[in-house]
C-alpha cells in the first residue's frame, strides 16, 4: 500500500495532465523522460539485480519499434497491440541473450550484447519492407480515448507503461527471484550450491528485462511518425539506460526511477536551452562523477546519510 | 553400512590434461572421510564433479542410489549434497543471516520468521550468533569459513563436502572448525573433508583417501595411509 497508493496517484495524475491544456511540448519531452523510466527500470532487472551488464539496449528498443511498425503496416494494429507485440518479440530476443549467459559472464557477456545491436541493425538496413536505411514515414491513425492530440495520448500511455515497468521491477526485487538474482550476482557457484537454479533465473531476468525494453521502444514509430535505423539503434540508448540506474542507485527498484527522472529531465532541458549535442556530454560527465564520488548512486548517499544520522 | 555416495570409473579432462581418471570411491552413510593429495592432484576437481560444479566426462556418480552425474549443481544441493568452497564465496552484498536465507528459500522452501529463527539457531551452533546482522563481506577469515559451513547446513544436507575449510586458519581456529565438523557428523551428516593440515585430517577422518595425478593411490585408515610408501613419496615428502 505504501507503494501502490502513491504510484497509482502519480500515474493517474500524469494521465490527467494529458487532458489539461498545458503546452504540447511538455508532453513531447515528458514522453522521453517516462520512456527512460521504463528503459532504466528494465535494464536494472538484469544489470542491477543479476549483475549482467547489457549494452544491447538499443537492439531491444529497436526490436520493439520495428515490431510495432510491422504490426501497424501489415495489420493496422492499434497502439496497445503494437506495444504487446513489441514486448513479445523483444522478450524472445531476451531469451536468446539469456542463453548466452550459459557460457559468457562479466565483460564477455556485455561485449556479446553489443554484437546483437550490429547484427540486428544490419538486418533492418537490408529489409525493404521496413524502409531499409532511409526509414519509413507513418501517417498516425485517429487519436483514441478522447485525447486531444496523439502526443498527449502517447504521454499517458508511457505513464502507464512506467507504472507497469516499475511495479514488475519492484515485485522482482522483493520476491524469491530477486533474492536468487542477488545471490548469483555475488557468486554464481555459491548460489548454485545453495539450490538457486541460476540459469533459469538469469533467463527469466533477460526475458522480463528484454520485454520491457521492447515495450518501451514500441511507441517510437508513432511518437516520431517516422522510423529509421540510425536513430532506432542509437548507442545513446545503451549509455542512458545504464547511466540512469548507476546514478540513481543500482539493484533497488527506486534507483533507475530517480536516475531517469533526474537525468532525463536534465537532458531535455539541456537539449532545448543549450544544445542537442551537449545532452550526451551531460550523461557522460555525470556518469564519471557518480562512479568516482558515489559508486552506490543517490540511494547509496541516502543510506549512508541515514546510517550517519542514527 | 549403507552407501550414500558411490563414485565409479570417474574421468575428467581439461583439454588434453587428464585431471581425473578411473576414480572409484564409495562413502558410507555417516562416515568421516579425509581426502588428501598434493596440489593439482585432482581433489577439488573430484568434489566439483560430485557437487555438480563440473560435469564428469566418464564414469558415474550415484547419490543415495540415484544417478546424479547429469544433474545440475542446484538439483544436487536439493538432493542433499552441500559443500563449502576453498576460497570462501559469501553473498557479499547480504548480511550473514540473509546468506542463510537463500538456501532456506531455494532448498527447504521456507522463508520469513521461521527461516530467520532457524538461521539464528544454525548460526548459534557455529558461534556466529552475534554476527547475524553483519554484512558478510566484513567478516574475518575464520568467520567466513564458519558462515560457509552454516550456509551449507541451511540446505539440510545429507553429505557435506568441506573443501579446505581450515586453510589459512590459526591453531585454535582450526580446532573450532574441527569441533563444528564433528558436531555436524554427530547429527548424522556424512562428511568428506579435503585438508592439507595433516593433524586435522588424522584426528577427524575414519578413513583417508589419497589422490595423486588424478588417481587414487591409497585408501584406508589414517594410520595405514600415512605409512603407505606411495603416499609418503607423492605427498608427505619423507
Amino acid at each position: 500500500m505504501k507503494f501502490w497508493i502513491p504510484a497509482l496517484a502519480i500515474t493517474l495524475g500524469l494521465v490527467g495532465l494529458a487532458f489539461s491544456d498545458i503546452n504540447e511540448y511538455l508532453f513531447f519531452a515528458g514522453f522521453v523522460v517516462l520512456q527512460f523510466v521504463v528503459l532504466a527500470s528494465a535494464w536494472n532487472i538484469l544489470g542491477g539485480y543479476a549483475g549482467y551488464v547489457n549494452f544491447g539496449v538499443p537492439a531491444f528498443v529497436a526490436v520493439g519499434s520495428y515490431t510495432a511498425l510491422v504490426l501497424f503496416k501489415a495489420l493496422g494494429a492499434p497502439l496497445l497491440v503494437q506495444i504487446l507485440g513489441g514486448a513479445l518479440v523483444s522478450g524472445v530476443l531476451g531469451l536468446c541473450v539469456g542463453l548466452l549467459t550459459l557460457r559468457l559472464r562479466g565483460i564477455f557477456f556485455s561485449i556479446a550484447t553489443v554484437a546483437v545491436i550490429f547484427i540486428l541493425e544490419t538486418v533492418v538496413l537490408n529489409w525493404r519492407y521496413v524502409g531499409g536505411a532511409t526509414g519509413v514515414q507513418i501517417a498516425r491513425p485517429e487519436v483514441s480515448f478522447g485525447f486531444e492530440t496523439y502526443t498527449r495520448m502517447l504521454f499517458a500511455v508511457m505513464a502507464v507503461l512506467s507504472l507497469v515497468a516499475v511495479s514488475i521491477s519492484r515485485y522482482l526485487q522483493y520476491s524469491h527471484i530477486g533474492q536468487g538474482l542477488r545471490a548469483l550476482r555475488d557468486s554464481e557457484e555459491a548460489a548454485e550450491c545453495s539450490g538457486v537454479p541460476t540459469l533459469r533465473l538469469k533467463v527469466i531476468a533477460c526475458v522480463v528485462s528484454g520485454a520491457l525494453l521492447g515495450a518501451g521502444g514500441a511507441p517510437m514509430p508513432m511518437y516520431l511518425s517516422f522510423i529509421e535505423p540510425a536513430s532506432s539503434f542509437n548507442l545513446s540508448y545503451a549509455v542512458s539506460a545504464l547511466a540512469m540506474p548507476i546514478i540513481g542507485g543500482i539493484g533497488h527498484w527506486a534507483g533507475p526511477v530517480i536516475g531517469a527522472l533526474l537525468l532525463g529531465s536534465l537532458q531535455q532541458y539541456v537539449t532545448v536551452e543549450i544544445s542537442s549535442e551537449l545532452n550526451v556530454l551531460v550523461v557522460g560527465v555525470l556518469l564519471v562523477v557518480f562512479v568516482v564520488i558515489a559508486p552506490d548512486g543517490i540511494l547509496g548517499w541516502v543510506k549512508a546519510w541515514k546510517r550517519f544520522s542514527k | 553400512m549403507e552407501t550414500i555416495l558411490e563414485v565409479s570409473g570417474l574421468g575428467k579432462n581439461f583439454g588434453g590434461f587428464t585431471a581425473l581418471s578411473e576414480v572409484s570411491l564409495a562413502v558410507a552413510s555417516g562416515e568421516r572421510l579425509g581426502l588428501i593429495g598434493p596440489n593439482g592432484s585432482g581433489k577439488t576437481t573430484l568434489i566439483n564433479c560430485i557437487s555438480g560444479a563440473l560435469f564428469n566426462d566418464a564414469g558415474s556418480i550415484r547419490f543415495n542410489g540415484q544417478e546424479v552425474s547429469r544433474k545440475s549443481a542446484h538439483e544436487r544441493t536439493r538432493l542433499g549434497i552441500a559443500r563449502s568452497f576453498q576460497i570462501p564465496r559469501p553473498f557479499g552484498s547480504m548480511t550473514v543471516l540473509e546468506n542463510l536465507m537463500v538456501p532456506f528459500a531455494y532448498v527447504c522452501g521456507i522463508s520469513g520468521k521461521r527461516a530467520r529463527s532457524e538461521a539464528r539457531e544454525i548460526l548459534g551452533h557455529m558461534g556466529l550468533a552475534e554476527k547475524a546482522d553483519t554484512q558478510s563481506n566484513q567478516l574475518s577469515q575464520v568467520e567466513l569459513r564458519k558462515m560457509e559451513l552454516a550456509r551449507a547446513m541451511a540446505a539440510r544436507p545429507k553429505l557435506l563436502v568441506s573443501d579446505e575449510a581450515m586453510a589459512g586458519l590459526a591453531g585454535a581456529e582450526v580446532d573450532e572448525v574441527l569441533k563444528i565438523l564433528f558436531e555436524l557428523n554427530a547429527q548424522g551428516i556424512t562428511i568428506i573433508m579435503i585438508e592439507h593440515i595433516m593433524q586435522a585430517v588424522m584426528s577427524f577422518s575414519q578413513r583417508v583417501v589419497c589422490l595423486d595425478a588424478g588417481s587414487i593411490i591409497a585408501d584406508g585408515t589414517p594410520e595405514v595411509v600415512v605409512k603407505n610408501p606411495q603416499v609418503q613419496r607423492a605427498y608427505l615428502g619423507h
